[in-house]
């Protein structure tokens, strides 16, 4: 709890206790954490003096910021009709085979969940996933394979 | 400043600032709207109210475009009727269009646009969600989102006009509902049961949970005896539900209606108004000795009204460390219930478990306030059933009465005898009005000084009202106030209380007694009142309120012969052993978030 005090109380130093403050305190927290909690989120209604059900608005809104528990690693592949049309397919299944789970659900051991997201401004080079912050394009079952392999291997 | 347009070939002049659709309104031209609310500020998501504007190629929401100098628009053209039945249509294509078994059927803002602009089932695939699951979890509010058509006047309604902000928008895209924090449960939210957010849905996707068909029942059953109480704002609002002009006062017809229903007996909250006027002017009067002269500082002042079931739910969610402002007393409902199973069987020699208490009010978080665990002082569960003036409206069209036709009849008694003073109770400022006609004659013997009695001062729809009364002249008994000011505010919706509330927090709050309302206006705008509510209308019925105070032979809360004889016959005195068991309460903390 400390810490996600220390969270909130960074964010409302640099932009007040109102409002403005909202959307940088919940980007942090889904940064640190991946995900908000509901008593994140109720924390968060105290400290800025707003609704609970205000905060939960907002962060229901955008698709980056979960409300559900996540593993350390969120994938998010497109599922835009550029990358559609160059064989995602193909990919999500073999991510799907791969870490046996299907898209909204999160691997057993925390560490990774799949998801789908809208078009994220690589059409020219898909099909197209984020891992967290980091893109990766021109994806084929292949290379989607060594990504995770190095993720699986390499990243805790 | 003011600008000047041409709307459908007819200029008008309005103010900088107004929008097209204020200024069609000014010259008579209805733009139909549904996201409009007077009550509320612009949110122009709906579009039902497009205009042409001459020059822009886009037609423009005229609810939410503000009028230009040289302006031509036309609101009924081939274009914007076209337009405007694609809208209706796709509103129409999600929507559980089910009118034969909705309670807002023939008071519905989206039916009547549907069926003004004849909207067809073929125009577009229905894309309704299918199992939506109505929340029935409340004592007060049902939430069904199938008959939602997300245009977030509850929202706004809750935010602005309430500050309380239990509702949101949540999701987007198709996705995209009104929901409370996490979806939970309106029953496990921080929400007053105020049922503002209902009076403002256009729709049937908030209404208060209904229980005439309990009170039908009871009604059939011969070994019940059903009583009724009718609180004072239900005599000015209920025509409206019955096809009568606004602000008509149909109190005579109202009885009889009970009456023919098959009510055994017929009485009038304002009984309970008036006994709320005595023990809470003696509660104010002893909390202003034990802090003026005793120096006793676990005695809080100000003292704070408690007959408005959502106010109190509010203060004790939001600011539960000074639950000790609030007066003790009850509701006049609640008072009304623990002595209908008490002192009411008593002198009728009825068995108090064959009592059915129910009450006509104009609310609906006094169906969850009847609900309390801690109203059930007479054994029993003091009032059985609230109903709002809607409910009752829908009970004698049921009961295939004609109600413009009903002869007048009085109110049984005893519990029946009103005065003048409790009528305005319905009215925002009207507990303060009727609370210093009482207590400046109990500290001074004489009249309170203003013309007629009429306190103008507390009166009217300003959000926070101030008055301040040099008391002079005072009777022995109450010496320590000679020369004293008693300093008085009244506040009306929510968001107004919490201005108050945030003086007291801050340690700068100058009254003495301040008189809360929930609803804007006080209970004639009430959640249980007939839709639609704006200020014109809330003005029409306060005016109705204080012809009725005007009309009555006596306008004194402490002159009701019947509050004379409880005290006489059953309770002894003021804040007395039996009025702190039966007429007082206590309140509890509540979660904030
Ligand atoms: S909300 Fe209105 S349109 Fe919808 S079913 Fe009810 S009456 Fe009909
Ligand atoms: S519940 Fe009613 S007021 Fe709220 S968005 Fe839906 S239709 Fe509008
Ligand atoms: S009943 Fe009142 S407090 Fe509750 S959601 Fe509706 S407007 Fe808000
Ligand atoms: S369609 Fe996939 S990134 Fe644009
Ligand atoms: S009424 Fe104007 S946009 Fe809804």
């Amino acid at each position: 709890m400390s810490e996600l005090k220390t969270v909130i109380s960074d964010q409302i130093k640099k932009h007040g206790k109102g409002r403005d403050a909202l959307m940088p305190i919940l980007q942090s927290i889904v940064e640190k954490n991946n995900y908000l909690t509901n008593e994140n989120m109720v924390e968060i209604a105290k400290e800025l003096d707003i609704s609970a059900a205000d905060v939960y608005g907002t962060a229901s809104f955008y698709s980056f910021l979960e409300t559900e528990e996540r593993g350390r690693y969120v994938i998010r592949i497109c599922k835009s009709i550029t990358c559609d049309m160059k064989g995602k397919g193909k990919v999500l299944r073999t991510i799907q085979d791969m870490l046996k789970i299907k898209i909204g659900e999160t691997t057993q051991n925390k560490k990774f969940s799949l998801l789908e997201t809208n078009c994220i401004g690589l059409c020219d080079q898909g099909p197209a996933m984020l891992i967290n912050d980091d893109f990766y394009n021109h994806l084929t079952p292949e290379k989607v394979r060594e990504v995770l392999v190095d993720y699986i291997r390499n990243k805790n | 400043m003011s600008v000047n347009l041409k709307i459908d070939g007819i200029n008008v002049s309005v103010e900088k600032g107004s929008t097209i659709l204020d200024a069609a309104k000014k010259i008579n031209i209805k733009i139909p709207t549904l996201c409009h609310h007077e009550d509320l500020c612009v949110a122009g998501n709906c579009r039902v109210c497009i205009v042409e504007v001459e020059g822009k190629n886009k037609l423009e929401a005229s609810c939410a475009t503000p009028a230009e100098e040289g302006m031509i628009i036309k609101t009924n053209t081939p274009k914007i009727r076209n337009a405007r039945k694609d809208i209706i249509s796709l509103l129409v294509s999600e929507h559980n269009t089910q009118c034969t078994t909705c309670y807002r059927s023939t008071n519905c803002e989206l039916q009547a646009l549907s069926s003004e602009h004849n909207i067809d089932h073929e125009r577009f695939l229905s894309v309704l969600k299918p199992h939506t699951k109505i929340d029935k979890s409340s004592w007060s509010i049902e939430k069904d989102d199938s008959k939602c058509v997300r245009c977030q006047r509850c929202v706004r309604t809750c935010a602005e006009l309430q500050h309380v902000n239990a509702l949101t928008v949540s999701g987007k895209g198709k996705e995209m509902k009104i929901s409370t924090f996490l979806n939970l449960p309106f029953s496990d939210v921080v929400c007053t049961n105020c049922g503002q957010c209902i009076t403002h849905c256009p729709t049937g996707a908030l209404t208060e949970r209904r229980y005439f068909d309990e009170v039908w029942e009871a009604i059939g059953d011969p070994t019940k005896h059903v009583v009724v109480n009718t609180a004072p704002s239900v005599r000015v609002a209920l025509g409206e539900m019955l096809g009568m002009p606004v602000g008509t006062r149909v109190t005579g017809k109202m009885v009889t209606a009970l009456k023919k229903m098959g009510i055994d007996a017929v009485l009038d909250t304002d009984f309970t108004a008036d006994l709320t006027i005595i023990e809470e002017g003696h509660e104010l009067l002893t909390r202003l000795k034990s802090v003026l002269v005793d120096g006793d500082t676990s005695v809080k002042l100000p003292m704070m009204t408690s007959c408005s079931p959502g106010w109190v739910k509010f203060i004790e969610h939001m600011y539960p460390e000074y639950l000790g402002h609030l007066s003790s007393c009850k509701s006049p409902q609640q008072m009304f219930g623990a002595l209908t199973k008490t002192y009411y069987a008593e002198k009728n020699n009825i068995n108090p478990k064959d009592i059915v208490s129910i009450a006509i009010m104009p609310c609906a978080a006094k169906k969850f306030e009847a609900n309390r665990p801690e109203m059930r002082d007479s054994g029993y569960q003091d009032i059985d059933a609230g109903l709002t003036t809607r409910e009752l409206g829908h009970m004698i069209k049921q009961a295939g009465l004609n109600f413009a036709e009903l002869e007048d009849t009085k109110y049984d008694s005893f519990m029946g005898d009103s005065t003048g003073a409790a009528v305005i109770f319905g009215a925002t400022g009207g507990v303060m009005e009727a609370a210093l006609r009482t207590a400046y004659e109990v500290v001074t013997g004489r009249e309170v000084p203003f013309k007629n009695l009429n306190i103008l001062p507390v009166r009217g729809l300003e959000g926070i009202k101030e008055a301040t009364i040099k008391i002079e002249g005072c009777l022995p008994a109450w010496s320590f106030l000679e020369g004293a000011e008693l300093k008085i505010a009244v506040a009306h919706g929510l968001i107004n209380a919490r201005q108050i509330m945030d003086m007291i927090v801050a340690g700068e709050c100058p009254y003495h007694f301040i008189e809360v309302m929930a609803c804007p206006g006080g209970c004639i705008g009430g959640g249980g009142q007939p839709i639609p509510t704006n200020n014109e209308i809330r003005l029409k019925r306060i005016k109705a309120i204080y012809d009725e105070d005007e009309g009555m032979p006596i306008r004194k809360s402490h002159e009701n012969p019947e509050v004379t004889k409880i005290y006489a016959d059953f309770l002894e005195k003021p804040l007395g052993h039996t009025s702190h068991k039966l007429l007082h309460t206590k309140y509890r903390k509540r979660n904030r978030y």
